[in-house]
């Protein structure tokens, strides 16, 4: 009797322990949502204050004798080689853009040859471990193996990484749009982060290269930012600041982006385009297909946030 | 007596002790030659009772090898189901055509049944099926040893029949359930009942055959479940394990599974409950009869049954051996009366030779061209039944036909697979195997419910909402066994100097769209649509938008004009992929979603006139 008394009374006590520790009291967690802002700063402030170098180095051999390995050393060494980003034992993230499944002669991906160019630059400069990484549009299996970027990266010694869902984490980017967002962490988990975009016609925001290729770095439904996509731009460029911005414009697809698909509308421009600031790589690389900053809402948001200058004039720029 | 004789009964030794029958015991564990010897070291007969005749070495051996051959092709199915995906590689240059490495399908491949039944329906053996010849001539030789030796579902059911048997599914009420009974001559009718429906005209059997239901229940159901249940513990353990170590640990772990088992998304099945309810329930059933779905179910098995009349190898009987111990009874995988006294029925063995090798008493003997006094080769069927269950299958055809979801009121959202051919052609092909499903690289294909109604169930329908038709994708033609789905090339597929392969049209609800109703820019659909040129193509408007906020002194809202782009669809260049549905930000209900209409394969699903080609 006492016992089963005792029992009783211990599941009871028990039971009330657990319930109030675990007790709900209704309403919504919002704990999530109120912490700082998440940013990823890449920059390297020694290399910003250096003044003897340039900041925008364009390479460009119209005739098209260069291969696209040589003008992206041409421009690394433009902006005074990879050195200078890199330093011995850094874990590097190259984000080319592998959204589509597309080959490479469509420009709707950053061509594999320079994507394998920057690896090959940022392996020779120390780095310990190259990630090559994006989040892909059209199913990841194919765009990474019809792009080219897998085997080029791969053989250049590359590590690989294809978007899966577990890789992927909520951030607070508390931009005027973007609030909360699941992230490719793979992307935003390294030393140094290289963005390697590829300059490209689109329908709704006119031209994208460099700031819309952060595109990549988001999970979730990415659908709804087409709604007010300068601003998300403009929102992701504030949230990922790369230590350096290799704009591929070898070929460019100048109509129907950002998909493409016919090879007619497509143009070799052999032109690769280095920069430490993502909006002057931006404003210049527009004009490739004949579009212009004023035009492009996401670069004067960007300029005035003060994520960069559209005026690309301005900076130390070198053309080689 | 200065050495200790050893106690003969204690040694162990087979044939130590003189036995009854006198010499022939201890000439058969000497064995007939030392090779055998050699082989009876490892493979030793548990201890028997009654006589203690162990069986003969070479049935030991080949219990053993029957074991092997068990798990060997049960794990090489299991590996080609997990195979059934693309996974892309680092190796594969950038025009490599994207395709599995694999014959990922074969043992639909080697499917006598499949192949009778589509051959039935369409009068044509379809290319890799031809394989099936192979098992069928080993079942004239050997009798049913696919089922006891291959088959992967057989084995699945082998091994819950040895893992789970009830109170009523041991000793006395096991040797019960392993008699003959008459119950098992369900199968026969179910295979009699699909072939008619073949003939008639539909390959709904493939509900039943077990590489269909294997690929199906466990390609559908099993896997996705063990990959929610993963991806949930990995989840867990990332949110409440603060160890670095074991957080990347359950990375890496997800990492492999989504590289060689699953993919690196959840995939999800339409409906898909039903079909693990049905792998779950028929695999209880083997808690009280062992191999329920063998004996009674399984259409292959009787497929094969019928065919196992004429094989050489088989078994003899010497009934005046037998003492009734059972023993063969309670290790009986078919069913078919080993035992003394009866006749010992061919077509329902498994030939997995536990019996020879449970009997202590030299009853049981397995060889080829054994003499048939003590054997039942035919299927033991009523004919009046079998007649009555071929009309049944029959006459199911023009039961679900005439149920209006074919000829007159085809259902807008049976969207078939590209390639796939029309839709009655489908329906003599179809086995409802689910490969195609499996290896869709977005999910996007789905098993019918009743979409496609009663005899379309568990077809291949695509569900846009949840995956797209991968533009210059043409996996599913690939791994399709019976041509439902044609093994179309990329150039055929995304039209190039030839139209294009359309599954169907989308169209825009007007009400829904953000540009054509809320003043809102947008066109995600637009940058997906993946033709050349695109298929949805924008206006450049001007619209009013009315301001949200009230104006100053209770004013209305004020007016402002905004510039939008709205999307329309050339139907005569959409392909009907439907990644403008799939990508929609309106989340529940999109504002662009595609039905069938304007598929290439249908010449009366269409909308335009010049599209109709009565070739």
């Amino acid at each position: 009797m006492l016992v089963r008394t005792g029992a009783a009374a211990g599941v009871l006590a028990g039971g009330a322990i657990v319930g109030r520790a675990i007790w709900d009291k209704g309403g919504f967690d919002v704990t999530q949502a109120q912490g700082a802002r998440q940013v990823r700063d890449f920059r390297d402030p020694n290399v910003l204050k250096d003044k003897q170098f340039a900041e925008l180095a364009i390479a460009k051999q119209p005739d098209g004798t260069a291969t696209q390995e040589e003008l992206v050393a041409r421009a690394l060494d433009g902006l005074g080689g990879m050195k200078r980003f890199i330093a011995r034992h850094d874990v590097v993230v190259v984000k080319p853009n592998i959204g589509w499944d597309r080959m490479p002669v469509h420009a709707a991906n950053t061509n594999p040859d320079v994507v394998a160019a920057v690896v090959r630059a940022a392996y020779d400069a120390g780095a310990k471990r190259v990630v090559v990484a994006d989040g892909s549009c059209n199913d990841p299996n194919r765009c990474f193996q019809r792009s080219g970027i897998w085997s080029k990266a791969y053989a250049a010694g590359a590590e690989v990484v294809l978007p899966a869902e577990h890789r992927y984490r909520t951030m607070r980017l508390q931009g005027d749009v973007l609030d909360e967002w699941p992230v490719f962490t793979t992307l935003v988990d390294a030393d140094k982060v290289i963005n390697v975009p590829v300059a490209k016609h689109h329908n709704l925001a006119k031209f994208t290269a460099a700031m819309k290729n952060w595109y990549g770095v988001l999970g979730g439904r990415r659908n709804r930012l087409h709604q007010n996509i300068d601003t998300s731009i403009a929102d992701l460029a504030t949230f990922m600041r790369p230590s350096l911005t290799v704009i591929d414009a070898t070929r460019v697809l100048v109509r129907n982006g950002p998909q493409g698909g016919n090879i007619d509308d497509t143009r070799e421009m052999h032109t690769v385009i280095a920069s430490v600031d993502q909006v002057a790589a931006d404003a210049y690389a527009c004009t490739l297909i004949g579009q212009h900053r004023d035009n492009l809402s996401y670069l004067k948001m960007a300029n005035e946030r003060g994520i960069g200058t559209m005026y690309w004039e301005n900076l130390r720029v070198k053309e080689v | 007596m200065s050495e200790a004789e050893p106690i003969p009964w204690k040694t162990g030794k087979a044939g130590a002790v003189p036995s009854l029958d006198g010499g022939e015991r201890v000439a058969r564990a000497a064995g007939p030659a030392a090779r055998t010897r050699f082989w009876s070291r490892f493979f030793k007969s548990t201890k028997l009772p009654g006589s203690g005749i162990p069986a003969r070495t070479s049935i030991r051996v080949l219990k053993w090898v029957r074991r092997a051959s068990q798990v060997f092709f049960f794990a090489l199915f299991m590996y080609f189901l997990f195979q059934t995906a693309f996974r892309g590689s680092f190796a594969a240059s950038a025009d490599q055509a994207v395709r599995l490495p694999l014959p990922v399908e074969a043992y639909l491949l080697a499917d006598p049944f499949v192949a009778a039944m589509t051959a039935l329906s369409t009068h044509t053996v379809y290319r890799g099926l031809l394989w099936s010849i192979g098992l069928l001539a080993l079942t004239l030789v050997f009798g049913r040893v696919f089922c006891g030796w291959i088959c992967p579902f057989g084995t699945l059911h082998h091994f819950f029949g040895w893992l789970l048997p009830s109170r009523r599914g041991r000793g006395a009420a096991r040797v019960e359930a392993n008699k003959t009974h008459a119950y098992q001559r369900a199968k026969y009718y179910l295979l009699y009942a699909f072939l008619l429906a073949a003939i008639a005209g539909s390959a709904i059997g493939g509900m039943f055959d077990p590489i269909c239901v294997a690929v199906r229940s466990i390609g559908l159901g099993v896997i996705p479940a063990a990959q929610y249940l993963t991806g949930r513990g990995a989840s867990g353990i990332e949110t409440h394990v603060p160890s670095r170590a074991i957080q990347s640990g359950a990375d890496h772990t997800q990492d492999f599974l989504a590289r060689t088992v699953w993919q690196a998304h959840q995939s999800y099945f339409h409906q898909t409950w039903l079909i693990v309810f049905l792998l779950v329930g028929v695999l209880f059933l083997n808690r009280f009869i062992p191999r329920f779905w063998c004996r009674v179910l399984c259409p292959l098995g009787a497929f094969l049954g019928v065919f196992s009349r004429f094989a050489l190898f088989g078994m003899e009987k010497d009934h005046a051996k037998c003492t009734d111990c059972n023993l063969c009874l309670v290790h009986c995988q078919g069913a078919d009366s080993p035992q003394g006294g009866v006749k010992w029925r061919q077509d329902e063995c498994h030939m997995c030779l536990n019996c020879e090798n449970a009997c202590p008493e030299d009853v049981i003997k397995f060889r080829f061209l054994p003499n048939r006094v003590s054997a039942i080769t035919k299927p033991d069927t009523d004919r009046r039944t079998g007649m009555a269950a071929a009309a049944a299958g029959a006459v199911l055809l023009p039961v679900a036909r005439v149920a209006d979801s074919l000829d007159v009121n085809y259902h807008a959202k049976v969207i078939r697979p590209p390639g796939a051919v029309e839709e009655r052609q489908f329906l003599e092909r179809c086995i409802r195997c689910a490969e195609c499903m499996k290896v869709c690289p977005n999910n996007a294909l789905h098993p019918a419910f009743f979409e496609a109604g009663i005899e379309g169930i568990w077809t291949p329908i695509l569900i846009a909402r949840i995956g797209y038709c991968e533009h210059s994708c043409v996996l599913c033609g690939q791994v399709c066994p019976t041509g439902a789905i044609q093994k179309i090339t990329e150039k055929e597929k995304l039209g190039i100097d030839q139209p294009p392969i359309k599954i169907g049209t989308a169209f825009y609800d007007h009400g829904r769209c953000l540009p054509w109703s809320m003043q809102t820019p947008c066109i995600v659909c637009e940058e997906f649509c993946p033709t050349s040129p695109k298929a949805i193509w924008v206006e450049e408007v001007e619209a009013p938008v009315r301001d949200s906020k009230p104006g100053p002194n209770g004013e209305p809202p004020a007016m402002k004009q905004v510039k939008l782009q709205r999307p329309h669809v050339d139907p005569s260049l959409c392909i009907g992929c439907g990644a403008c549905e799939k990508v929609c930000p309106v989340q529940d209900q999109p504002a662009v979603y595609i039905t069938s209409v304007g598929e290439s394969r249908s010449k009366t699903n269409v909308i335009l006139l010049e599209n109709t080609k009565y070739s």
